[in-house]
């Protein structure tokens, strides 16, 4: 083949334009494949719209049977003693019972706890407490679930970190374990003290 | 014993496929006679080896060795044998041996059937096929063993999920791993294309029917997946844009571009390059679709388990092969000539409108695919990319490619005449048009079915009009019965293929005419759907082998007339501790009556009904378009093979 | 994550329930043919890539009650998808919108084809110019052949 079928000024872009393109894809895979290790990259996430607004408005009423203040956007607005969860939770939602311990441990420690016992028998949510313990200050029912569509909020349990000015700081989807308390909530906590 | 034996047959074979990827390719290179003779001898070998080691798999999920631990996470003693086989291959682990496998068997048929190949060709496929081997045999062995063993062994298996052992699923991936990895063939012909630096008739010959039989099984795989969602998820949906199965649907818009291409280059000397990048290509998207599912970076219900570990390993097979041969493309592609010169407007350019097209949509499915993920790591934006978008944005680009597939066969190669094409394709016109207008007329004001319909006559009747066109029915009657005779096999796969696509475009049409009701009834009372009468005679209790239901009975009648009698149920299946519902289908030649079972409630029960109508001929549909690819397959020019090396002196 | 996997189960096998309630469908056929045009473009969050028409997860539920609830008062199609829009963010809209993240998402189609077209006519210009051109080879054999013939 005559050297003469090479092209002279070859289109050597358009040729190498796939294995270009492929290399760069390439990159990207292995940075989210990283990311998957070490918790930067989450598939699953969903991010929470709220974070840096103030708590969406709602009234909810209180759980019979149990001798706690209801909530409403009213007990949310700034200026706040200080920092406040609240936590959306459930008496049949298993993970639930996993983070309760660790929600108990930071009410002992005066961190206010509200909570919203989210689409619940109120019977049931109340055997709940009673069995694992109560560590919210106030506590309403949503039990239509509209208040918690109003947060952004597509499971339990999901809790919110309101700063002093009652502004939403942070948003954890799941179970708050050890793990998540000690390296994520407490230096929160700290900092919006 | 098995278990080892079958761990062995594995790094066995990884070591034949190291062997085999090395002394061929180094034979071809030094044009070294002994060596690649040697490559048809270690593909064999390579294919005992594999084989022997899926036989132990198979071996050890039919006599339930509860010491493996992919038997006791994947199966149950009280499965029968063919869900014991399909739950060998339903996972990971397992999965990909079938994949090697199926590899395997692809080289022996290379080396079996290729004698006839010019040698250094078939040194340099069965040495790239090797190369692939290998890689996938060493993520085998080091990240995911499929004889693995488990210490001390429990009682049974805990892998009795009832909605998998079901035969659509069980031959699902089988009919796509063959599809997928039928495309490493093609791949590998198009590298030894690559490094031999030419693309020949021989080629075309060797490289058209590998790429008919992997899309067509891809075609079956992918049917089978969707018709098993419709009938089994008791909703009625059966395609979701969903990555994974976004992820089946690349290889074959590729694939079938790189088929036409095929025929091309077997009669032409025109467009070598675009089939040897889409060839490339399409084993790229079978290699992306495999680490989509497998490595955890997508978000679907269907990927298998997240391994970030393994998804590296996949990373870095996918790179080495795809980027790699890209490279190889770039820096080799313009040695194999200059495509030849044609017109615009003729058979070639219809086949590259068809590229660009198809490659269109292929980019646009990948894009949308992809960039949910892309975004979050680049941007950190989490956004969704769901079935608006892609309907959306492939619509425009599938109907020129509607149109083009019944205008294209009837033109002329090199140059041809549009307008005499499309006169003779006046009829077929009118019927697409006429389609759209009753549909309109009957249904009422839906745009979608309407195009739907014209879409699938205008395919039907222009592959009826290119068999008339071709045995020249108008203008010679009296001949036209034997050249119908006469007429080659792939001419027929190919007119059926496109009306095996309008058949399915039919189907797609008839679902956008679907209706439903929900409706809670009494025993006794009915309702009305779709002119039909649905009257609900008892919710009882029933019994089965390892499960109980409650089981509703549905007559539907239409004009006092039984049609027939629908059993949806809600099963229990204590063992797993599972429900699932059992939706009633039935089907005609017309349409599916199809009934669920929701919550009982006031002695009555919830039910919803619906009237698919056309709905199997989606699947008949794919159906007729394999079967059009098997019968072009089966052409008798194909496999009388190109001229022997040995039997006359080629040109150097 | 043990929620999450909650729910995809209770997507990937179908349950109990799974069929709906008569009582969430409004009574006129052509709003609740609106209903379902919107709940097919809001995803339901719990289990991914499946519009909430199609899941049963009761956050899809709860939200196509709300759908429903708010054609009914008569609400636009866009006031009901932004509301949901404002809660959920981005994620829940199945047709991504058009934003600095995305546009080069939408303009796919357009690029490839148009990248596709300059291509082949690039090519194609060279192939011709190929073509035209011989070879000094090719113009020696030429005059051979011219000299030939004479």
């Amino acid at each position: 083949m005559s050297d003469a079928a090479f092209p002279k000024r070859p289109r050597r872009w358009m040729l190498y334009a796939p294995v270009g393109l492929a290399a760069a894809a390439g990159v990207g895979f292995y940075a989210m494949l990283q990311g998957l290790r070490d918790g930067s990259y989450n598939p699953r996430g969903v991010p929470s719209v709220l974070l840096g607004r103030p708590a969406p408005d709602f009234t909810l009423p209180a759980l019979e049977g149990v001798d706690l203040p209801a909530l409403t956007a009213e007990d949310l607005r700034g200026p706040l003693p200080g920092p406040v969860l609240v936590n959306f939770w459930a008496s049949w939602c298993a993970p639930c019972i996993i983070e309760h311990p660790q929600l108990m441990r930071l009410s002992r420690e005066g961190v206010a706890v509200y909570g919203v016992n989210y689409k619940d028998r109120m019977a049931e949510a109340g055997a709940f407490l009673k069995r694992h313990g109560n560590p919210y200050r106030r506590l309403g029912r949503d039990e239509p679930g509209r208040t918690a569509i109003d947060w952004g909020v597509y499971g339990v349990p999901e809790t919110y970190l309101l700063d002093r000015q009652g502004m939403i700081r942070w948003r954890w989807a799941g179970p708050i374990t050890t793990d998540t308390l000690e390296s994520e909530l407490r230096p929160l906590l700290r900092r919006f003290a | 014993m098995i278990g080892e034996l079958g761990h062995f047959a594995l790094a066995l074979g990884c070591i034949l496929a190291l062997v085999q990827s090395v002394l061929p390719l180094v034979g071809a290179h030094r044009a070294d006679a002994r060596l690649m003779a040697l490559a048809a001898p270690l593909a064999v070998a390579q294919l005992i080896a594999i084989g022997a080691a899926f036989a132990a798999l198979l071996w050890a999920f039919a006599v339930n060795d509860t010491t493996i631990s992919n038997v006791v996470l994947n199966s149950h003693s009280a499965k029968p044998l063919i869900y014991k086989f399909s739950g060998a291959w339903g996972n990971h682990e397992g999965s990909m041996v079938l994949w090697v496998f199926i590899l395997a068997l692809c080289g022996g048929a290379v080396a079996g059937f290729g004698r006839d190949l010019p040698s250094a060709l078939q040194a340099r496929v069965i040495g790239i096929l090797g190369l692939i081997a290998a890689g996938f045999l060493g993520f085998i062995i080091f990240t995911s063993n499929p004889f693995e063993r488990v210490w001390p062994p429990p009682m049974d298996g805990q892998g009795l999920n009832p909605l998998l052992q079901d035969p659509g699923l069980a031959l699902h991936p089988p009919m796509l791993y063959l599809g997928y990895v039928g495309y490493a063939v093609t791949f590998a012909f198009a590298v030894a294309a690559l490094l031999e630096g030419r693309v020949d008739a021989a080629w075309g010959r060797w490289v058209r029917p590998w790429s008919l039989a992997a899309w067509s099984f891809l075609t079956l795989g992918i049917a089978l997946g969707s018709w098993w969602a419709y009938y089994e998820l008791g909703w009625g949906g059966y395609w979701f844009w969903d990555p994974v199965e976004n992820a089946s649907l690349l290889p074959w818009l590729i694939g079938a571009a790189l088929l036409h291409c095929a025929i091309v280059v077997e009669k032409r000397e025109s467009l070598k390059i675009w089939t040897v990048l889409l060839a490339i290509l399409a084993f790229g998207m079978s290699l992306l679709g495999t680490f989509l599912v497998r490595s955890g970076v997508l978000n679907s219900v269907h990927a298998f388990a997240n391994d970030p570990a393994r998804g590296v390993f996949i990373l870095g097979l996918l790179m080495a092969y795809v980027a790699g041969a890209l490279a190889l493309f770039a820096w080799r592609a313009p040695r194999l000539g200059g495509t030849g010169i044609f017109a615009p407007i003729s058979r070639e350019g219809a086949l590259v409108l068809n590229n660009l097209l198809l490659c269109s949509t292929t980019a646009v499915v990948l894009v949308g695919t992809l960039w949910p993920m892309f975004a979050d790591i680049l941007f950190g934006a989490k956004i969704s990319v769901g079935a608006p978008f892609f309907n959306a944005a492939t619509a425009p680009l599938a109907i020129p490619l509607v149109a083009a597939m019944a205008v294209g066969p009837l033109l002329a190669w090199k140059r041809a005449d549009l307008a005499g094409a499309l006169q003779r394709l006046w009829w077929v016109g009118l019927l697409a048009v006429a389609a759209a207008f009753l549909t309109l007329l009957i249904a009422g004001h839906h745009v979608w079915p309407a195009l739907g319909f014209a879409a699938a006559a205008w395919l039907i009747a222009g592959a009826a009009a290119d068999i008339l066109d071709r045995i020249a029915a108008f203008r010679r009657p009296s001949q036209a019965w034997n050249r119908a005779r006469g007429l080659p096999r792939a001419a027929w796969g190919g007119a059926i293929a496109h009306a095996g696509m309008g058949v399915t475009f039919a189907g797609l049409a008839g679902m956008g005419l679907a209706t439903d009701a929900l409706v809670e009834l009494k025993p006794g009372q009915s309702t009305r759907l779709a002119g039909y009468e649905w009257r609900l005679e008892s919710i009882r209790d029933v019994q089965g082998p390892n499960w109980s239901s409650r089981r509703a009975t549905i007559t539907v009648l239409a004009d006092g007339q039984v049609v027939t009698v629908l059993t949806p149920e809600k099963r229990f299946f204590p063992v797993g501790r599972m429900n699932t519902t059992e939706a009633a289908i039935h089907t005609n030649a017309l349409r599916d009556l199809y009934a669920v079972l929701g919550d009982e409630r006031h002695g009555g029960g919830v039910v919803r009904l619906h009237h698919n109508p056309l709905s199997p001929w989606i699947w008949v549909g794919a159906g007729i378009m394999a079967l059009g690819g098997g019968l072009s397959l089966s052409d008798r020019r194909i496999r009388v093979s190109a001229p022997s090396r040995k039997a006359a002196p080629a040109p150097a | 994550m043990t929620r999450w996997i909650f729910f995809c189960l209770l997507l990937a096998l179908p349950a109990w329930g799974a069929v709906g309630d008569p009582n969430e469908r409004l009574a006129d056929p052509a709003k609740e043919a609106l209903a379902r045009e919107i709940g097919r473009e809001l995803r339901c969050l719990v289990c991914q890539n499946q519009s909430i028409e199609d899941s049963d997860a009761p956050l899809a539920r709860d939200l196509r009650r709300l759908v429903r609830e708010r054609v009914a008062a008569g609400e636009e199609p866009s006031a009901v998808i932004r509301f949901v829009h404002q809660r959920y963010g981005d994620f829940v809209l199945l047709r991504p919108p058009v934003t600095a993240a995305t546009i080069l998402l939408w303009a796919t189609p357009f690029l490839a084809l148009g990248g596709g077209i300059a291509v082949i006519l690039l090519r194609r210009r060279r192939a011709m110019a190929e073509a035209a051109a011989l070879s000094p080879e090719e113009v020696r054999r030429l005059a051979e052949l011219d000299r030939g013939a004479a």
